[in-house]
């Protein structure tokens, strides 16, 4: 039998200790140990960007990390920006601009940006086309989501 | 009078929960013992499966079972057509060889399953593949598909006399007697290839069998809910009653999600029984591209005949479609060729011929598009040929051929994907030619623009190509609306959703009849336990027949709330309106009962009840269309191409389309702009690639190029125009493949004329720089 292996992860403020399977992927740990199912999982190989989290603050795709790697770190997964109820600046936006259609790559584009709009606070259209490029959508043609990387960026100087 | 909801660009009502990430997708759910699937597939397009040894697999710890076709007795045979034969069409022939649930004996395309595992977790069920042992006689595999009709080719199924699966040949006018008045006659050989759906939610499913209940519910992100359902009870010998099949949130369907009775859905049904254990199985995305189907290869030998003024007087196109291993399908597809090679222009006499081909590659079903872009490509691309024989300008040769306005209906001579004769119900194509030239300002880009960036040594070229999307089409769908003690509004409706909006635009069609808010109404969509007939997601149909029956629906119950309204108020009918939740006597502030109070009232539990009354405000209708709502467009494009590296951009990218009235104009602009990034995808990223033993060698998203944000055009600029259709109450027509269907035609044609210098003449879609390098190559004579 394998061997298991305890880690201490932060994820969303929230402090964990699990034991893992070495082999665990960090995306798995996240949706089926602690079922955070906002993160997606679209490619498994670390292409589409769904899984996309921050660790340590920074965005990175959950699904090509184990999640040993995560001992001693901290997370933050889609669930951290906002509820139904009150949405994050950036969710708004999103909805607003129709940035969304199906939904399944949404959790991965929010984490990608959010991290982003923290370096770059009034990005250009074609910036923020590179800082998108390596989250796929196949619903919205990625229009939508320019026009809501803008809009959020407005949204969050005035909130701040 | 209530605020008007429909025609109305609205804020999504689902947007808040899947943005908050509390939307349950398919592999979010987990159920108490659940176990988990996994398929060894076969590694060869075409073999003999002489023996497969499970027996390590077996062995390993978490491995609850390996089974192989030995294990399933009479469950391992050919399934059910998901598509019936066009038997309306006289004299088309056809084989059906439908999919195997698991191969026994023979592989015939690469992903084939030959053993499934079921184990305590997924990562065990995979392990557990590897240590399965199939032994294969590799056999010749049949991937070029003129070569597949040649007399001895290898056969993907023997018990045929040849690799045809299915020959149509439908014809108005004469091409031949057309042909002979002809001044210009002109042939090329045109190529479509495979592309993938890419959904970015995989497939999957979830299974449970409560044995005591006796009932199974199917957690499944299929496009056709009712056809699960129906399709599972009756090979169980249940009632359909007894099987639930619950659509949760599905990241993206785009055809392939239609197919049931696939090898999962049969094996997994039967293997949850057999274990009284739920079951989950989920694609990774290489399974995705062995295991799920894809669509477009074609080869086309095409011919048309022309006045020297221009005019059309005929077309003649024979193909070959490529319908992979099985054809569950049918000709759906090459149907949907044939009705759209022509459709928006005038042409007396056109000939077409389908000859579809078994091959051992992945089965072919509908993908966004589904059949309509390869017709549109290979009619645009013989427009072009033609233009360029009678050096004639692309826009002007279009122009002077399009069905006029006042020609509506226009009767096709073609039957479709729905077996009856297609009719263009509505439209105005020269309309929609005019407004995107002018969008695009083509002739100061013809005048100007271009000759000013050609002396600069620019390669800057123009595309423009006309298209019409045939929607909407029958049989049917139902609804069934109610009205909940709590004042809001239930839908149900038998079709699925896969992003496209509809739990807030058939919100929208409710709530306009009901006076209440759109948040105010629930949608449920492809929960068979909510509501149980319709056919499925398909053909861009969902808004347009669903659509309509929800408003069939909302007007009966507005009807009956209105009656027992007008009892309670002691008022006329006529002088009662719905606002707000409320019916109230117009004119008379307070004089008004709310919905849910009259909800309740409908429903007694005490006293008599008239013969005849139904309780409830609630109502089903159903809807089915006598044909397809026909959609139509333009799209224009200019290409800046850097002739060293054969890279294009997309500079502009102009799109006027008709959809008849848009429900929600905000959600039609939504799908256009999808259907154009796989358009582009199309035309230059994606390509499905079997090499010549039938190895799929794009089974990743490093070797299938996904369209990302970088090679989108800066702005997709939308014209739109809205002719009703007069074939239902709300004019409505479908949008869903419109911006998929002409990408590839005006993206060929435009990088033609950037690279004018070259004399290029590129007869295929699914192009990539070095594919268009070689074709520049060729042309100079290199």
């Amino acid at each position: 039998m394998t061997q298991l292996v305890k880690i201490n992860v932060t994820v969303n403020g929230v402090p964990y200790e699990r034991e893992v399977e070495p082999r665990l992927l960090l995306s798995d740990f996240i949706r089926h140990d602690l079922k955070l199912t906002g993160t997606h999982v679209g490619c498994e190989h670390g292409l589409c960007g769904a899984c996309t989290i921050l660790f340590d603050g920074q965005s990175v795709r959950s699904c090509i990390m184990f999640a040993v790697m995560a001992d001693g770190h901290k997370i933050e997964t889609v669930e951290s920006l906002g509820t139904p109820e009150h949405l994050h600046p950036l969710q708004e936006a999103f909805m607003e601009k129709h940035a969304l259609q199906c939904g399944f790559c949404t959790p991965g584009f929010l984490m990608t940006i959010v991290d982003y709009l923290g370096d770059n606070k009034n990005p250009t259209d074609e910036e923020i086309r590179e800082a998108i490029d390596g989250n796929y959508c196949r619903c919205t043609g990625y229009e939508n989501i320019v026009e809501a990387v803008k809009l959020a960026a407005k949204k969050m100087a005035a909130h701040s | 009078m209530a605020e008007r909801v429909f025609h109305k660009s609205i804020l999504r009502n689902e947007d808040p929960q899947i943005l908050a990430g509390k939307a349950q997708y398919l592999d979010d759910i987990e159920l108490p013992g659940l176990l988990y699937a996994a398929f060894k597939r076969s590694d060869y397009a075409h073999a003999r499966l002489k023996s497969i040894d499970v027996s390590e697999a077996r062995a390993l710890p978490g491995v609850i079972g390996v089974y192989t076709a030995e294990d399933f007795g009479d469950l391992v045979k050919p399934g059910p057509l998901q598509v019936p034969p066009p038997t309306a069409i006289k004299g088309a022939t056809y084989s059906s060889r439908t999919l195997m649930p698991i191969a026994k004996d023979k592989v015939r395309y690469s992903g084939e399953p030959v053993a499934v595992v079921i184990a305590e977790s997924r990562y065990i069920a995979e392990d557990a593949c590897d240590y399965i042992y199939p032994d294969y006689e590799p056999l010749e595999a049949v991937i070029d598909l003129e070569k597949a009709l040649q007399p001895g080719a290898t056969l993907v199924h023997e018990d045929l006399p040849s690799n045809e699966a299915a020959h149509v040949v439908q014809e108005r006018g004469n091409y031949a007697e057309a042909a002979k008045k002809a001044d210009v006659i002109i042939k090329k050989k045109i190529y479509v290839d495979r592309v993938a759906a890419a959904a970015l939610e995989n497939r999957g499913i979830v299974i449970n069998w409560d044995e005591k209940a006796q009932m199974m519910t199917i957690w499944c992100g299929t496009q056709s809910p009712i056809t699960l359902r129906n399709a599972t009870a009756s090979r169980m010998g249940l009632f359909e009653n007894q099987v639930r099949v619950i659509t949760p949130f599905t990241g993206g369907g785009f055809g392939p999600k239609i197919n049931t009775s696939m090898p999962d859905d049969v094996l997994l049904t039967e293997l949850a029984v057999r274990l009284n254990r739920p079951i989950k199985w989920y694609e990774d995305r290489r399974e995705n591209f062995l295991a799920t189907t894809s669509e477009r290869d074609q080869v086309h030998y095409a011919e048309i005949a022309l006045t020297k003024e221009g005019k059309f007087l005929g077309f003649k196109d024979v193909f070959y479609h490529n319908s992979g291993a099985y054809d569950p399908y049918m000709m759906t597809v090459p149907l949907n060729t044939q009705t759209h090679t022509v459709s928006n222009y005038n042409i007396p006499n056109f000939y077409t011929e389908i000859t579809m081909v078994f091959s051992n590659e992945m089965v072919v079903t509908p993908v966004r598009g589904a059949g309509r872009p390869q017709g549109v490509f290979v009619m645009e691309r013989m427009i072009d040929a033609a233009a360029r024989e009678l050096k004639m300008d692309v826009a002007e040769i279009r122009r002077i051929n399009l069905i006029q306005p006042d020609a509506y209906p226009v009767s096709t001579g073609i039957i479709g994907q729905d077996f009856v004769e297609g009719v263009l119900d509505s439209g105005d194509y020269p309309t929609a030619l005019a407004k995107a030239m002018s969008m695009i300002d083509y002739k100061k880009f013809r005048e100007e623009i271009q000759p000013k960036a050609r002396a600069e040594g620019k390669h800057l070229g123009i595309g423009i190509c006309t298209f019409t999307e045939g929607t909407g089409v029958g049989p049917y769908e139902g609804a069934k609306i109610t009205v909940g003690g709590n004042g809001k509004v239930s839908v149900a409706t038998g079709v699925a959703t896969q992003g496209q909006a509809h739990y807030t635009t058939f919100a929208q069609i409710a709530a306009e009849q009901l006076g209440v808010e759109v948040k105010d109404v629930k949608v449920v969509t492809g929960d068979t336990g909510a509501f149980a007939w319709g056919a499925g997601t398909f053909a861009s149909r969902g808004a347009t027949v669903a659509g309509t029956a929800i408003h069939l629906a909302a007007v009966k119950v507005k009807d009956k709330a209105l009656k027992l309204a007008s009892k309670i108020l002691e008022t006329p009918e006529s002088e009662l309106e719905l606002v707000g939740g409320y019916i109230q006597v117009a004119d008379i502030p307070g004089k008004k009962i709310s919905l849910g109070e009259l909800a309740s009232m409908a429903n007694p539990m005490r006293g008599t009840f008239p013969p005849g009354a139904e309780p409830g405000l609630e109502a089903v209708a159903y809807y089915g269309p006598p044909y397809g709502a026909t959609g139509a467009g333009c799209m224009a494009m200019i290409l800046d191409v850097d002739a060293e590296t054969m890279k294009p951009k997309i500079e502009r990218l102009v799109m006027v389309h008709d959809c008849g009235i848009p429900i929600n104009p905000m959600v039609v602009e939504g799908q256009v702009h999808g259907g154009i990034q796989m358009g582009i995808g199309n035309a230059f990223f994606e390509k499905v690639f079997y090499d010549e033993t039938g190895q799929l060698l794009t089974a990743s998203f490093m070797d299938y190029l996904f369209p990302q944000a970088t090679d989108m055009p800066p702005k997709i600029e939308m014209g739109h125009t809205e002719i009703p259709s007069p074939l239902n109450p709300l004019g409505i027509k479908g949008v869903g493949e419109a911006g998929a269907i002409p990408t590839p035609a005006v993206f060929t044609q435009a990088l033609e004329d950037a690279l004018y210098d070259t004399g290029v003449e590129i007869m295929e879609s699914n192009l990539s720089p070095s594919k268009v390098y070689s074709y520049v190559m060729k042309a100079k004579g290199a």
